[in-house]
């Protein structure tokens, strides 16, 4: 994967696109995501079944992987077994 | 990455919203979405290199955009405004181009230039009637936008913005979705503008619905801001300064519904943003500076610096309403001198800004430095907490026999006259010092000129005599653009000879 990369879930209904990061597994529901939605969905991992929210973006601890949630589902996202966060955002005012 | 990813979102979500509202009809985020593959399958088919737009805003403005989005080739909206001659190099720059709008005019101007041209009816009607869904194209470049620089001291240049930039933009200054059903933004910006592809983009992806207006006058942007209940809205300082004019006037208006006016495109008059803030209590004032090379907006004054400052009686923080606030928190921004050291508070210079949505790059060249800095050829200064203050173009200071001389200063004083209205400090040639000042002045209403001695001795008291002027001009207006843009170059060409 890289930036521009769109990743489907193989449990759940959950698309991200990459905006950081290339070339590392992202999992959710604790399953490898890629770029091709799986034939038959696997079973959710109970422990990464907190779920995603559209618009949305995650981060790893260091902030080397930031992905879009641009659908949701029902998986969480995590690399190599650690949950990554939702971004903090400090909304603007609209300005155009 | 994709632009276009902003409207499938939003029609992901939420099908059935409505998205736009221009010239009557309404468009749902599905109809928009489905119509913008229309597009993009015809844009491919056409074989052309760009997308270019020559119309005022419509439903073929996000149509086009986010069809050439789709479709992997960039968008050039034209300004409709320039003269036949200027135009006709635009056109000729981006040929072949899927050409949108005034069909008559792009072939008499552009004869040999191959352009598949549609009027706004017939693209729109072909986009509609494609129904199918369109597999996104790889951008070539990635470049979503193409951007022809209004060119106000130079020939224009063509901008080149990144989907990767306008994406960082967005996402780093709006939530998606975030605006509730009877949010409604009122644009009225033209569509060749970085502030109306911005306009265009932030409203969608806030699902925040757009009420187009096609061309700007006062009764019209009143008349569509009350019957469609506009909650928000973005003005140019001329737009702002006419609307309050017609309210002056008598005009009647609900605007019950507005929350929040943004401004920006060049500088405000303080007196206009006073006026507007008591007229408007309950709204809530932003005032945006951007270039079209940083994708739109870098700093930014809010709603309750606006309030602080008009409600302070430090001279420090009440002048922070002439101001464009702090830059935002996702770029950097400093202000450097003419050897490129940084300056601190307080001292003027020119601004440089870094960020993932600064583009800085045209067709013709990079203007990004080895470290990825800016230089926006803007000068201004920031005060001790990080507000940043303009102060003209770094090109249009005056070189007097190497004594730098900032047009602002001269202008700040001759405005203090009685009998000025409009004021313009600019560079005149001179065979003693290089260049020396030149001075065109507006008058009010009623008034008397002043004589030259006067001028020049109102400026050697308050100034320096370096700064009085050789050559001096009085005007019935100063020029400016449709944005609200002095043009210094009509003003230059008035004391070439």
């Amino acid at each position: 994967m890289k930036p521009g990369t769109k990743l489907k879930s193989a449990v759940c209904d959950t698309e991200v696109m990459v905006i950081k990061g290339s070339n590392i597994v992202v999992d959710c529901g604790g399953k490898p995501m890629s770029d091709a939605a799986p034939e038959a969905r696997g079973d959710l991992d109970a422990a990464f079944a907190e779920g995603t929210k559209m618009g949305k973006r995650y981060v790893n601890a260091d902030s080397t992987v930031e992905l879009l949630c641009v659908k949701a589902g029902k998986g969480s996202l995590s690399i190599g077994g650690a949950a990554l966060q939702i971004k903090d955002s400090k909304p603007l005012p609209s300005s155009d | 990455m994709n632009i276009s990813l902003f409207l499938q979102m939003a029609a992901d979500a939420e099908p059935d919203r409505v998205a736009l509202v221009c010239g009557g009809r309404r468009w749902t985020y599905g109809a928009l979405w489905q119509a913008a593959q229309g597009a993009a399958a015809n844009i491919t088919q056409s074989g052309c290199k760009f997308v270019a737009l020559l119309d005022e805003s419509s439903e073929a403005t996000p149509i086009a955009l986010f069809g050439a989005a789709l479709a992997g080739v960039p968008y050039v909206p034209l300004n409709y405004r320039l003269a036949d001659e200027d135009l006709a190099a635009l056109l000729n720059r981006i040929a072949p181009a899927c050409a949108i709008g005034d069909v008559e005019r792009i072939k008499r101007l552009s004869p040999t230039g191959n352009h598949a041209c549609f009027n706004r009816a017939d693209f729109v009607a072909a986009a509609e009637a494609v129904g199918e869904p369109f597999e996104e194209q790889e951008e070539s470049e990635g470049i979503a936008a193409q951007i022809f620089t209004s060119g106000t001291t130079s020939a224009p240049k063509a901008a080149l913005l990144k989907h990767a930039n306008l994406l960082s933009y967005i996402l780093g200054t709006v939530e998606f979705a975030s605006a509730s059903p009877d949010e409604a933004s009122l644009v009225c910006v033209p569509p060749y503008h970085i502030a109306g592809i911005a306009a265009m983009l932030s409203s969608i992806y806030s699902m925040r619905k757009i009420l187009l207006l096609p061309a700007f006058s006062p009764e019209s942007w009143l008349s569509l801001a009350s019957e469609e209940r506009a909650t928000n809205a973005f003005v140019v300082p001329t737009m702002l300064s006419r609307i309050i004019g017609h309210l002056d006037e008598g005009a009647k208006a609900d605007l019950s519904s507005l929350q929040a006016i943004a401004y920006g495109g060049g500088p405000m008059p303080m007196v206009v943003v006073e006026r507007a803030m008591h007229l408007f209590p309950k709204c809530g004032f932003t005032n945006a500076y951007g270039l079209t090379e940083t994708s739109s907006t870098i700093a930014l004054l809010g709603p309750d610096d606006h309030r602080t400052a008009f409600a302070s009686t430090d001279p420090a923080i009440r002048a922070r309403l002439g101001s464009v606030g702090r830059p935002l928190p996702t770029i950097e921004l400093e202000i450097r001198d003419e050897e490129g050291k940084c300056l601190p508070a307080g001292e003027r210079g020119e601004i440089y800004v870094r960020g993932e949505q600064v583009s800085g790059e045209y067709r013709e060249r990079k203007a990004l430095d080895s470290d990825g800095w800016f230089p926006t050829r803007d000068a201004g200064w920031l005060d001790e907490e990080g507000f940043l203050f303009l102060a003209g173009r770094a090109d249009d200071v005056i070189v007097r026999g190497g004594e730098n001389i900032s047009p602002g200063e001269i202008e700040d004083v001759l405005l203090t006259h009685p009998s000025i209205a409009d004021a313009a400090a600019v560079a005149v040639p001179s065979n003693e010092w290089g260049e020396a000042v030149g001075i065109a002045v507006a008058l009010k209403p009623g008034c008397a000129a002043p004589s030259e001695n006067e001028l020049r001795g109102l400026i050697k008291d308050r100034l320096r005599s370096s700064r009085v002027p050789e050559r001096i001009a009085v005007l019935n207006a100063l020029p400016y653009n449709e944005m609200g843009k002095l043009l210094r170059r009509e003003i230059r060409k008035l004391f070439s000879n």
